[in-house]
């Protein structure tokens, strides 16, 4: 029988507690490195702001165990995934009556570093110690397939959905990868980079026969001088 | 917590066995029942499928994705500022809060901090749609379980921070106020003295609502020991804001995470209820309501002077790099994850919405309550519908 307290009782906390230094994030890498080994590719800890940590695609059950069980990140965040490669269509602003312009398509991957064009990334917090992590993950091109995380946090199951709709990652694992957003019938996957947006290509953006030059352009600001 | 997911595995058998039972005994089926799409208690268009044993759910599955508008994919074709404008429409009773960890995100990519006087007025107006968001919840939640009034006196009382909100941004619901570096303008003349006014009239708001409603019998045993998420499963499934502080996890961005905002400054405290259960979600938002109106008090009395705006180029470049930026929202945790690659817009937002996770715990939740519960349940999670659907 679960208690049922009273409406009167004060169970409001006391003082703030301290914040993390980055002497505990560096601890939280360190621990993580002793919980999973060399599967622990590479770490960033920028001062004052985060941790990034990256590890190898086989063993991101183990980091998820070893995050939750080891690390006492019981709080899960979020999970998702990033395609590095710039995306082909720019920002969707191309006049279509000009040929296409030549883009950087360079696979140029974020903090941690990376080798794949597709990675999975996820945040968990301990909540007791009052800091949160970040991990990412390769996911491979040929074959994106990757452990879910569902038996490890339970909240992965909509964010794993989501991803593998999305960008076309798989996890294995996972009991029931339905759409969530998309009809089923759904082709493609929309937050891939070479996912056009559709609905700039079937009517062109309107800012681009807006020729008068941005506010604060070089011309201007040398004009009212 | 480790057997979570075997003892979910077991309830499921369990479930699949006592349907099977029911058929071979009784030669009957277990019904299936669809709430929503279109449901009044949905808020919205979530649509909810559960399987029914008699009066008991066995099994539910929430459906979102009716108003799915693709706002991470839209990011990667906008400027900096231009996104604020989208974001705006995730959780639209509190848009001001929205736009506030984005912002900083950027900020903090920029390595930049907003002005002492625009901190404060940014912490106003996020307190602001705090009140204005939770205060719909409260009425809300009375017309849930049939009791008309406390709705009435939320529109009303809902408007005159609506008021406010307009007065300071030019906008009642979707301010797109706070700039990179800052805000768009300073507060108006006389706006200090009338949000005083109005914080007065929102804690009598309360002081009714918890007469109403939280006094009431059939209020209290419609809601005490229903649902009850204990902590150890509020975390796992990423359950923030109230939802989680009603599990008695006492956790709050606003304190426990150092953000250039001036919660800091001023004397609160972070309410926490130990059951769990849907009483004790509504509580915990009452008690928010009261002590919001008691941060925008103290925020009104210390208000720095000097400018709003840092200087920032006219034109926004964001240097190449990774943030995540979460605040407390009305709803609960939300941040932002931007990828910059040092273009005018962002490569990559995830967008971490707080109802989402909050939804997603419904299958767990829902499993075994009796139908008239399916609704309270779900107004005490509280979600807004853009929330989850992006």
């Amino acid at each position: 029988m679960v208690p049922l307290s009273d409406t009167t009782i004060d169970t409001a906390a006391g003082d703030t507690p301290a914040l993390p230094g980055d002497a505990l994030r560096e601890q939280l890498v360190d621990q993580l490195r002793g919980a999973i080994g060399d599967a622990l590719i590479d770490s960033l800890v920028k001062p004052g702001d985060d941790v990034w940590v990256r590890v190898r695609t086989d063993a991101w059950r183990d980091t998820g165990l070893a995050l939750r069980d080891v690390l006492g990140c019981h709080y899960f965040c979020f999970l998702s995934a990033i395609d590095w490669m710039p995306s082909p269509y720019g920002r969707g602003e191309d006049d279509p009556t000009q040929p296409a312009p030549e883009r950087d398509t360079e696979v140029r991957q974020g903090y941690a570093g990376g080798d794949t064009r597709m990675q999975v990334f996820a945040r968990v917090t301990s909540i007791d110690r009052h800091v949160s992590i970040t991990v990412k993950a390769d996911v491979p091109d040929d074959q994106p397939v990757i452990d879910s995380w569902v038996s490890v946090y339970a909240g992965a199951n909509w964010h794993e959905r989501e991803t593998h709709e999305m960008f076309g990652i798989s996890f294995a694992g996972h009991p029931d990868l339905r759409n969530i957003y998309l009809p089923i019938d759904f082709e493609g996957h929309p937050m891939r980079k070479d996912f056009p947006l559709l609905a700039r290509l079937v009517k062109p953006w309107p800012g681009i026969v807006d020729v008068e030059p941005l506010p604060g352009g070089e011309e201007e600001d040398e004009s009212n001088d | 917590m480790t057997d979570l997911v075997d003892r979910q595995k077991l309830s499921y058998i369990a479930a699949q066995a006592a349907d099977a039972r029911l058929n071979v005994e009784l030669e009957t089926e277990g019904m299936t029942l669809n709430i929503g799409p279109q449901h009044p208690a949905t808020h919205g268009t979530l649509r909810i499928i559960v399987r029914l044993d008699g009066e008991q759910v066995v099994w539910a599955d929430p459906g979102a994705g009716y108003m799915h508008r693709g706002y991470e994919k839209l990011t990667e074709v906008r400027t900096f500022p231009q996104v604020t404008t989208l974001i705006n429409r995730i959780d639209w009773l509190g848009s001001f809060a929205n736009e506030v960890p984005f912002i900083l995100a950027a900020e903090k990519l920029m390595d930049i901090e907003a002005p002492p006087r625009a901190q404060w007025i940014r912490t106003i107006l996020f307190e602001l749609s705090r009140i204005a968001n939770v205060s719909l919840f409260l009425g809300d939640l009375g017309v849930q379980l049939g009791a008309i009034t406390p709705v009435f006196f939320a529109f009303r009382d809902r408007e005159y921070v609506l008021n406010l909100i307009e007065g300071a941004t030019g906008g009642r619901f979707h301010p797109n106020f706070d700039r990179i570096g800052g805000l768009k303008d300073d507060l108006p003349k006389g706006w200090i003295d009338e949000t005083k006014q109005v914080m007065k009239k929102l804690r009598t708001f309360c002081d009714e609502i918890e007469g109403l409603l939280f006094g009431n019998e059939i209020f209290q045993s419609r809601t005490r020991g229903i649902g009850v998420i204990p902590a150890a499963v509020a975390q796992q499934y990423g359950l923030s804001g109230a939802n989680l502080r009603a599990s008695g996890v006492d956790w709050d961005l606003r304190r426990d995470q150092r953000l250039p905002l001036a919660y800091d400054k001023v004397d609160w405290k972070v309410w926490t209820h130990p059951d769990g259960d849907s009483f004790a979600r509504c509580w915990v938002r009452l008690q928010e309501t009261r002590e919001a109106t008691r941060i925008v008090d103290q925020l009104l009395d210390g208000i720095p002077s000097g400018p709003v705006m840092a200087k920032v180029p006219r034109i926004i470049k964001v240097p190449e790099g990774e943030a995540y930026v979460s605040t407390e929202n009305p709803l609960g945790e939300m941040g932002y994850y931007v990828v910059s690659k040092g273009d005018l817009g962002p490569f990559r937002v995830r967008i971490r919405t707080a109802s989402f996770n909050n939804i997603s715990i419904v299958p767990w939740v829902l499993r075994g309550v009796y139908v008239p519960d399916i609704i309270t349940i779900l107004a005490s999670l509280y979600f807004i519908l853009g929330d989850i659907d992006k």
